[in-house]
């Protein structure tokens, strides 16, 4: 400040101001975190080691829930294959479709915001209204598509009513859903420099070394990123499975978060609906890192403008 | 945002050496439109289903082939299935107890969170930042059973009160959005309001908040939006029927309605009804908003 320093450093310097104003502005975020987060999460290991059924006094039983879950619960295994099926198939699948459609936009057209616009528009649909509607669509008696099939002599197809199809089905309304991701990925490839396409044409790539070389390439990072808020999205949905099948035809589509949502609501098993998305959420946190110590052989950090 | 405006990357259309032949170019170019306008009309199908069936009676529901234009068209069956269940309080509970002190929450305290995260320095910021990021990560799963618990000693069960109070804590998501937008705000601008002997709290309010409407809007937009199609939230913790928002609504619709059995009369179109009332406040959101939904999208997910 001036040639001669006070005596005593002001108790307010620069640095001590900035920390209190700034802890001040984001105050209301600590204070949540603390209550909607924290707290929920060390409450949830503890709920997970006990017996609670909101009606008596949670009990201490160690790791019952846990045994339970890992070696007594009937469900599990169907448990867990649905929700894995639904994951390592839903996710891969809905990228790929994602990316296909951004990039038949990102081509020289007229009305690329009309297009995009009806991509996107089954994304912002109330997720009820969707299982509504697509129940509707997909009824095997009285669904505009069963209905066509069977006046042209096609046999009927048991979308949500048959075993194999159900998950598939689900796997389908969920990439007419997708119109997020569609959107992402359009504006990824239009950032993607034009000059790259042109040294490419002048080397003599033709458009499917241009799309493998370039287009892909350009792209890791953003199919990294969505490829994570999939994984932890599917692992996690629930509400199109309960709504549109309810975890049926003969628990088909009886997912881990169905499973879970029944034992604490219904069943009223606190703990054991804790322990239960404990091993959830560590399934997430598992996936995730394999995702990022694998991406690293797969992702193209190149331009590295951010 | 410029990149959306940006045409395509003419793929081979400006340094192509050799004219490709005209055949060829005509061929690929009713390919495209071909997938694309094929494509549309798939996108579109449920949504046509869903509207023409709300003009449908029952004739016309149970027959095949499915009729595609109703005729007679049923106009009537939208004021009906309204009045079936007293949806107008539920549209009351969905917008005013709900939707709009949550998007009023969020929106505040997301904007003052996000401008602490993006314009003070201070030590620690960027660490709390990315756990306030990392946050987004926990399924709700597993705050879910706790949280519940929670609520339930404060006897806020079947209130709004467990969808509304968190929201006046700031979601990690808006805030990130935020802060992406204040952080592109030129600095020179709060120098220069520091000199005048402006606080951060008026830097906030006079500069940052007026140069932030895009942004805010999409915030505010994205919440209520949330709310209105909000199923899970309201299903869990407000479990009384004079208390369901339209989302409730529908599904206790559809279990009212006996769908498993033809007998109840007009069921379906009903449903579709209700269905489409509730969609077009969504796609009328959209059309006039179109340019903040994309921008917000991209924002966000870019960056990420």
């Amino acid at each position: 400040m001036n040639k001669n320093p006070p005596l005593r450093r002001p108790f307010l310097t620069m640095e001590r101001r900035n920390l209190l104003v700034g802890m001040l502005f984001i105050s209301p975020w600590i204070i949540g975190f603390l209550l909607w987060t924290v707290f929920p999460l060390i409450s949830s290991i503890y709920y997970s080691f006990t017996f609670y059924d909101l009606l008596r006094p949670a009990r201490w039983i160690g790791l019952g829930n846990y045994i339970e879950i890992f070696s007594r619960d009937p469900e599990i295994a169907n448990v867990t294959y649905n929700t894995l099926y639904y994951v390592l198939l839903g996710v891969p699948s809905g990228l790929t479709t994602a990316f296909l459609m951004a990039n038949l936009l990102n081509m020289k057209i007229t009305g690329r915001s009309i297009y995009r616009a009806i991509f996107f528009i089954p994304a912002i649909i109330p997720a009820v209204v969707t299982a509504m509607v697509w129940g509707f669509l997909l009824n095997t008696q009285y669904g505009a598509i069963n209905g066509t099939l069977t006046s042209m002599g096609i046999p009927v197809i048991p979308f949500l009513t048959d075993p194999q199809l159900a998950k598939p089905s689900l796997i389908m309304i969920n990439m007419w859903g997708q119109g997020t991701t569609i959107v992402i990925f359009l504006a990824t490839l239009q950032d993607v420099p034009r000059s790259l396409y042109e040294a490419a044409t002048v080397d003599g790539a033709n458009g499917w070394q241009k799309f493998w070389n370039v287009t892909v390439p350009m792209c890791t990072p953003v199919i990294l990123y969505n490829m994570i808020m999939g994984l932890i999205y599917a692992f996690q949905d629930f509400t199109m499975p309960y709504l549109l099948t309810g975890g049926g035809p003969n628990k088909a589509t009886e997912f881990f978060s169905l499973h879970l949502y029944r034992n604490a609501f219904v069943f009223l098993r606190m703990g054991k609906a804790s322990a239960m998305a404990w091993i959830l959420f560590m399934a997430i946190v598992l996936l995730t890192i394999l995702l990022f110590r694998t991406s690293g052989r797969w992702v193209y950090y190149g331009s590295g403008s951010d | 945002m410029t990149h959306v405006a940006v045409e395509a990357n003419a793929v081979g259309q400006i340094v192509q050496p050799k004219k490709r032949s005209k055949r060829r170019e005509w061929a690929e170019r009713i390919l495209k439109y071909g997938v694309l306008v094929l494509l549309s009309l798939t996108y579109l199908l449920p949504l046509y289903w869903m509207f023409s069936s709300a003009l449908k009676n029952d004739m016309q529901v149970y027959v095949t082939p499915p009729v595609w234009l109703p005729n007679p068209a049923i106009w009537e069956n939208f004021t009906a299935a309204w009045n079936k269940m007293p949806f107008t309080r539920y549209l009351f509970n969905t917008v005013v107890q709900y939707a709009l002190p949550a998007t009023f929450g969020t929106v505040l305290s997301s904007a003052i969170v996000a401008y602490g995260f993006s314009r003070i320095q201070f030590k620690g910021r960027d660490l709390l930042f990315g756990i306030c990021l990392a946050t987004m990560m926990i399924p709700f799963q597993v705050t879910m059973v706790p949280l519940f618990i929670i609520f339930k000693r404060f006897d806020w069960i079947n209130t709004f009160r467990p969808l509304v109070v968190p929201a006046f804590f700031g979601s990690p998501y808006f805030i990130f959005l935020l802060r992406q937008f204040f952080r592109s705000i030129p600095d020179e601008l709060s120098a220069a309001a520091k000199i005048d002997g402006a606080n951060e709290w008026d830097i906030l309010t006079r500069i940052i908040l007026p140069l932030s409407r895009p942004a805010l809007m999409v915030v505010a937009l994205f919440t209520f939006m949330g709310a209105w199609n909000d199923f899970l939230g309201p299903l869990i913790y407000v479990n009384k029927t004079d208390q369901s928002t339209l989302a409730i609504a529908i599904q206790n619709m559809r279990n009212a309605l006996g769908m498993k059995g033809i007998g109840k009369s007009n069921a379906y179109p009903y449903l579709m009804a209700i269905s489409t009332i509730v969609t077009v406040p969504i796609l009328a959101a959209f059309f006039l908003a179109q340019r903040t939904f994309i921008e917000g999208i991209t924002l966000t997910g870019i960056k990420g």
